[in-house]
């Protein structure tokens, strides 16, 4: 293609050739997992690690859709894991009504008369919120009964949180820190909301159980473990598609525009108020999705798993593997949650000063926090940026100077190459 | 010629000072009309208000032909009805390609689903070329606009300005940091499009002035001064006071 | 021997206690007219011996009664004669004469009885008692017989503090008796224009003790009738299926005054079913068809057609029965007159009462606004002044609290370990902080969405690092002697010298703030700087130096503020992360760049915060919860905070 040509409009994948190279990988390791698997394979990798590399996979999904919104898009939303959260508690529900259902149903059919609907209500209700001091089912698990409805509202309840958040927040154009900081105010609710026992979701303790799939008790932990771990990967796959497809067209186009000077695009006729709640909208989703694969993985989800600090990470992540560009944070979140694993799992040795030992149990922590210092000062594009080592592009020279005015505007230093 | 866009009794402060003081203007459909006046003025505050980035304390701006009001209007809307503006500085979208920034401000429907699933057509790759082939940037169409030079990037928002089909046109001190060739250019640029449409040129530089042989309005402290040709208003003894002092 | 020796002795002494014990004194005359009474020792019958015992007039009748109480009080199984003892050991009394109080001599207890009133008679003669003490000449046994009653007031009481009014020499406790009287007069007064008349001299006295004594009287009782009696005890009229009265309680009162027949309860009826069984059917139904309650209602119903059960009544009989009678209360506790008299006090007490909780409720919003104000006003300055959000804010309160925990450890006394780490804690974090602007913040100048990143981080890393040092567990941080307790206003209203302190400090810091921002050299460079930092560099201003020390002094103040806040707060490692959302917000709701607006934001905050609480208190988490979304909403309609700036400064 020379210079002078009009660029001709190709397929995606040939465009993004790094679209092609993701699907292959994420297919390979897919692959791969399964045959090293206990369920189907030959059983070198634990079930309990493939549970890790399927979680690992939905938050690389997740870090996708905070990519779109922060890296393309310049909202650094502090409350993407808070969608993620809730995506976790709408499934959540419904693994656990339908589980305590069950062994209600068990107990309750050797009584001498058969139970009647609502004998079968109260015992699951006194089940599952016996914890908390109740025996009557809140308003809120109106449709935990239903699967379908309770995948809808996987879906439904982060986009419309997001939604109505997203309105008011645009709409009075909040930006920069101030949105921020505003989203993280919004996960703060919504995390001590959840504390409470009257929220309806059984307070701190929250909802567990999860990896037992309703219904399927005899079917073995090594084998639901994988029908997670590929439907995480296809989700992953499937998100890269879309976000690649959203990022590659006219709206990426705006969208990047929008990051680096909000005013020009305003003046260039664009809603960029409706523009951002697409985008927030649309990633939220994604983030419920992501959580809604995560937690039957992890078996358990708490208001812990909402507070802001998990968000914050989210962003750690991005911010290592290299924002602006997909495959950065899927590599930013595999790589950063699979040390911390490692380290907080205690498989890391210490490290003996003499004077003092290492643990880095306790320290690992401090390593996160200093190395994104390191990043952001040095490396603002992450571990993305070996890529550009080796490809070969130009950027553009703006002699120190930001590629926009806006704060959350790409930075020289950020742009590819 | 009827009156495209008329402002008047138009009044704006910031923690009191008066920005904007008692101001009306008129420009035609097809008019090129160069505004002019001393640091402080209020030029940029006066677009501000016509493009929907500052509300006024008082006053009307009606639009078009059906006499719309502006004061109600987002940014987004205002430039939608056909309302450009092109800044002081050069801003374009430096981490994207010459082709995308021509492309983004094409004249399309603008809401955020029909841009989601916007196919470029091959009669918008061809006015993107076309634009490209007016403002002297065929050649670059592909790289990154970042690298421009500081001419062509003036150029380039021009082009996107041209690209957006406006029929009022704000252009913010166009040929700032240009060498004399490239004036030229701009100068040509600008007499072409008023044919079609209504052009507003705030611009310091009387030479710049002269050649786009207009009418000149003259702003002081926030409101008109003056009104007329160049020369009609060069020998204004206002004009000469505020321009020159005492 | 030695003990053979004592019991010798006792036996030589044994014939002299009839002798010498006055047998005709008046009080042992007394005692011997009631004997009977006495020696049957019962709740019920004792009555009257207590009473001619209590108005005898007899000084020695209070020795009788305080020795009866304290099961000090012996008969001699021969004469009758009653004295009081004390055990020499298990078999030895010596025993004393009730007439002179005078010892009789030692002797063996085998021919006395031990008088052991139960706990029913204890309380009848502490009760009789009362009155000796109300007129003891000990006034600390006054004011003890006094709490007595005040604990546990009878109506017996009430004439006891009536005779003992007028010989009061004490003002204090004559004030406490007259209040104390009128008090017993409320509960027991002999006519109800007493008792109205005592009710009103407590018009809006706020004392817990009044609302206590005015309470009982609005008793009422829940009756059931076909038609409303028109007698005055009846008080309001209950709708059956309201908020008073729901319609299981309504239809039980029906039950239970025998006007309608009984149900059953879900749980009994499933029960009965059971019982009746046979061959897989209940009265001819299929036991598995019995899974919907209406198919057992019908079971129950057949079965009571049987004769099996009893018939129990429908729904509609419900509603039939419930609309047909009309639901009241009626006032038990006291006549109706007293009732409105008691009603009118108590509404005007609760009004008062209402006021002084707002006025406590503003006190704790106040104290609660300095908190957040002190920690806020670090965050002002270096937000507000050089438009750096620093996530690691909190963190320096933590330091700061954690400095004031280790000079505590060092320097034993808790006034002067203050005083020491207060400047000590400016000096740490002040440190701390001038380090991480020289070391991150300066090379991420204009761009906040990087800068709040990495200041992240090292709120992460400084959070963990407190953690692996002091470890999870709370340290304390003990204040001086002199700031414990509380200003105690009256019985409602108070607040403790703690919150005081910090509602000084935040003052302080305010004129600490405004001093040197409009007074001094720096204040002048910062706000130059701020304003104009090219223009204020080419005046001779270095604003790398002026940027280091105004995050230093705003860091600086975040640890001062984590001393006072250490001392109302436990000291934990995660301690800044509960106020960084709160003053972020406190700054952003005052308006960023100007003092006033973090000094009305922390006030908004705190007061908003108090009165959520208000509605709901006993949920802070609820509350904490609703003002976030308050301010999400406030935000909303004043994106700048209340002090906004406008214009090209704002765009700066």
């Amino acid at each position: 293609m020379t210079d002078a040509a009009l660029p001709r409009r190709q397929p995606i994948a040939l465009r993004f050739p790094s679209v092609m190279i993701f699907l292959a990988v994420l297919a390979l390791f897919t692959v791969g997992v399964t045959i090293l698997s206990e369920g189907f394979g030959i059983g070198v990798i634990s079930t309990s690690f493939i549970k890790t590399l399927g979680k690992t996979l939905c938050l690389c999904l997740v870090a996708l859709a905070m990519d779109l919104v922060w890296g393309y898009c310049g909202i650094l939303s502090l409350g993407h894991m808070a969608f993620f959260g809730i995506g976790g508690y709408a499934i959540g529900m419904w693994l656990m009504y339908a589980r305590t259902e069950i062994i209600v149903l068990e107990s309750l059919a050797a009584a001498e008369l058969p139970p009647t609907a609502q004998e079968v209500s109260d015992g699951i209700a006194t089940q599952i919120f016996g914890v908390v001091g109740s025996s009557e089912f809140p308003p809120i698990w109106a449709f935990a009964h239903s699967l379908p409805l309770q995948l809808a509202a996987v879906v439904i309840v982060p986009g419309l949180l997001a939604l109505v958040f997203g309105w008011l927040a645009f709409r009075s154009r909040v930006t920069g820190v101030y949105l921020s900081i505003l989203t993280q105010a919004m996960t703060l609710a919504l995390s001590l909301h959840l504390f409470q026992n009257d929220s309806g979701l059984r307070g701190n303790n929250g909802l567990s159980g999860l990896q037992n799939l309703p219904g399927l008790d005899e079917v073995p932990q090594a084998t639901v473990s994988l029908w997670f771990f590929w439907a995480s990967a296809l989700a992953l796959g499937l998100g890269y598609v879309l976000c690649t497809w959203i990022v590659a067209g006219k709206f990426g186009s705006v969208i990047r525009a929008i990051r680096d000077d909000e005013a020009r695009v305003r003046f260039l006729g664009y809603p960029v108020e409706s523009f951002k709640l697409v985008v927030f909208t649309l990633t939220a989703v994604i983030a419920g999705i992501a959580g809604a694969l995560y937690y039957p993985q992890a078996g358990i989800i708490n208001p812990a798993e909402i507070a802001p600090i998990a968000s914050i990470y989210l962003a750690v992540w991005v911010a290592i593997g290299g924002r602006g560009r997909l495959y950065g944070a899927v590599i930013g979140a595999a790589f950063v949650s699979l040390l911390s694993t490692w380290f907080t799992g205690g498989q890391a040795p210490d490290i003996n000063l003499g004077f003092y030992t290492i643990s880095w149990v306790d320290w690992w922590t401090v390593l996160l926090g200093l190395s994104f210092v390191a990043v952001t000062l040095f490396a603002p594009k992450g571990i993305g940026g070996l890529v550009d080592l080796v490809t070969d592009r130009k950027s553009p020279n703006r002699h120190g100077a930001d590629l926009g005015p806006d704060q959350g505007a790409l930075r020289e230093q950020e742009a590819e190459k | 010629m009827s009156t495209l866009l008329e402002v008047s009794g138009v009044s704006v402060s910031f923690d009191g000072f008066k920005a904007i003081n008692n101001l009306s203007f008129q420009i035609a459909d097809a008019e090129l009309r160069a505004v002019i006046g001393p640091n402080g003025a209020g030029k940029t505050t006066f677009m501000d208000i016509i493009t929907g980035k500052t509300k006024p304390d008082e006053g009307r701006v009606i639009y078009g032909d059906k006499s719309v009001s502006l004061l109600k209007m987002s940014e987004s809307r205002i430039a939608q009805a056909g309302i450009g503006r092109k800044f002081q500085r050069p801003t374009v979208f430096e981490d994207q390609s010459v082709f995308d920034n021509l492309m983004m401000a094409l004249k399309k429907t603008r809401g955020p689903m029909a841009v989601l699933f916007f196919k470029p057509s091959k009669t918008d790759t061809d006015k993107v070329a076309e634009l490209a082939e007016q403002i002297g940037l065929s050649g670059a169409l592909n790289r990154k606009s970042g690298e421009l030079s500081h001419g062509q990037k003036q150029w380039l928002e021009i082009g996107m300005l041209l690209a957006q089909d406006p029929r009022l046109l704000l252009v913010d001190e166009p040929a700032a940091g240009m060498t004399p060739a490239e004036r030229e250019h701009t100068t040509d640029i600008l007499r072409e499009a008023a044919k079609t449409r209504a052009v507003v040129v705030v611009e310091h530089d009387m030479e710049f002035v002269r050649r786009l042989e207009c009418k000149v309005t003259v702003l002081h402290e926030g409101s008109v001064l003056a009104e007329g040709s160049l020369d009609h208003v060069t020998k204004n003894e206002q004009v000469i006071e505020v321009y020159l002092g005492r | 021997m030695l003990r053979f020796a004592a019991l010798l002795s006792a036996c030589l002494t044994f014939a002299l206690p009839a002798s010498s014990q006055q047998a005709d004194a008046p009080i042992q005359q007394l005692l011997q007219s009631q004997s009977d009474l006495i020696l049957e020792s019962s709740r019920r019958t004792i009555g009257p011996a207590i009473d001619a015992l209590a108005n005898s007039g007899l000084v020695a009748a209070q020795v009788v009664l305080d020795k009866w109480q304290t099961r000090e009080m012996w008969v001699n199984e021969e004469t009758g004669l009653f004295v009081f003892a004390e055990e020499v050991d298990r078999d030895t009394l010596r025993i004393f004469d009730f007439a002179n109080g005078s010892e009789i001599g030692v002797v063996p207890d085998d021919r006395f009885d031990q008088l052991k009133p139960n706990s029913g008679i204890r309380g009848l003669i502490g009760t009789a008692l009362v009155q000796f003490q109300l007129s003891d000449p000990d006034p600390d046994t006054r004011r003890r017989a006094l709490d007595a009653i005040e604990r546990g007031a009878e109506e017996s009481h009430l004439a006891a503090l009536r005779a003992s009014l007028p010989t009061e020499t004490d003002a204090q406790i004559l004030a406490r008796k007259e209040r104390l009287e009128r008090l017993l007069t409320i509960a027991y007064g002999a006519t109800d224009a007493e008792r109205i008349e005592a009710i009103q001299t407590f018009d809006g006295d706020l004392s817990v003790d009044v609302r206590a004594a005015l309470n009982p009287l609005l008793a009422v009782r829940i009756d059931v009738a076909e038609a409303l009696p028109s007698d005055p005890e009846v008080g309001r009229v209950l709708k059956p299926g309201s908020e008073a009265l729901n319609r299981e309680d309504a239809y039980a009162l029906l039950v239970s005054a025998n006007l309608a027949k009984p149900r059953i309860s879900l749980a009994d009826q499933r029960n009965a079913l059971i019982a009746n069984i046979a061959d897989g059917q209940v009265a001819g139904i299929q036991v598995a068809t019995l899974n919907t309650q209406e198919a057992r209602d019908m079971a129950y119903a057949a079965l009571a057609d049987l004769g099996t059960v009893t018939a129990v009544a429908t729904e509609t009989e419900v509603d039939q029965l419930l609309a047909n009678h009309v639901f009241y209360e009626r006032y038990v506790g006291a006549p109706p007159e007293v009732v409105f008299a008691a009603q009118a006090a108590l509404n005007a007490i609760e009004n008062k009462v209402a006021i002084n909780q707002m006025f406590d409720l503003s006190l704790d919003a106040l104290s609660l606004a300095s908190i957040y104000f002190l920690a806020a006003i670090g965050l002002a300055i270096t937000f507000g002044v050089m438009g750096v959000i620093n996530m690691a804010h909190g963190e320096f309160i933590m330091m700061g609290a954690y400095t004031g925990y280790v000079v505590q450890l060092f320097i034993p006394d808790y006034t002067l370990s203050i005083l020491v780490a207060i400047p000590l804690a400016f000096a740490v974090t002040f440190g701390t902080g001038v380090a991480m602007e020289r070391l991150v913040i300066r090379w991420l100048y204009h761009r906040p969405l990087e800068t709040l990143l990495a200041t992240f981080g090292i709120s992460i890393a400084l959070q963990q690092i407190a953690k692996n040092i002091f470890g999870t567990q709370a340290r304390p941080l003990t204040a001086p002697g002199w700031l414990d307790g509380s200003l105690v206003i009256n019985d409602i209203v108070s607040i403790s010298y703690i919150r005081i302190a910090i509602f000084v400090l935040a003052l302080l810091f305010l004129a600490l703030f405004l001093f040197v921002m409009n007074r001094t050299r720096l204040g002048l460079e910062v706000r130059a700087v701020t304003q104009n930092p090219r223009m204020a560099a080419s005046m001779g201003i270095n604003p790398d130096k002026i940027n280091m020390l105004t995050f230093g002094f705003g860091s600086g103040i975040a640890g001062i503020a984590g001393v006072a806040i250490g001392l109302y707060a436990k000291v934990t490692s995660e301690m800044g992360s509960d106020y960084i959302v709160q003053s972020f917000m406190t700054v952003v709701v005052g308006g960023v760049g100007n003092i006033w607006g973090t000094l009305l934001g922390a006030t908004m905050v705190g007061f908003l915060q108090k009165g959520i609480e208000w509605f709901n208190p006993s949920n802070t988490l609820a509350a904490q919860t609703y003002m976030i979304l308050f301010i999400i909403l406030f935000i909303q309609f004043r994106p700048k905070g209340i002090i906004a700036l406008k214009g090209r400064a704002a765009e700066a």
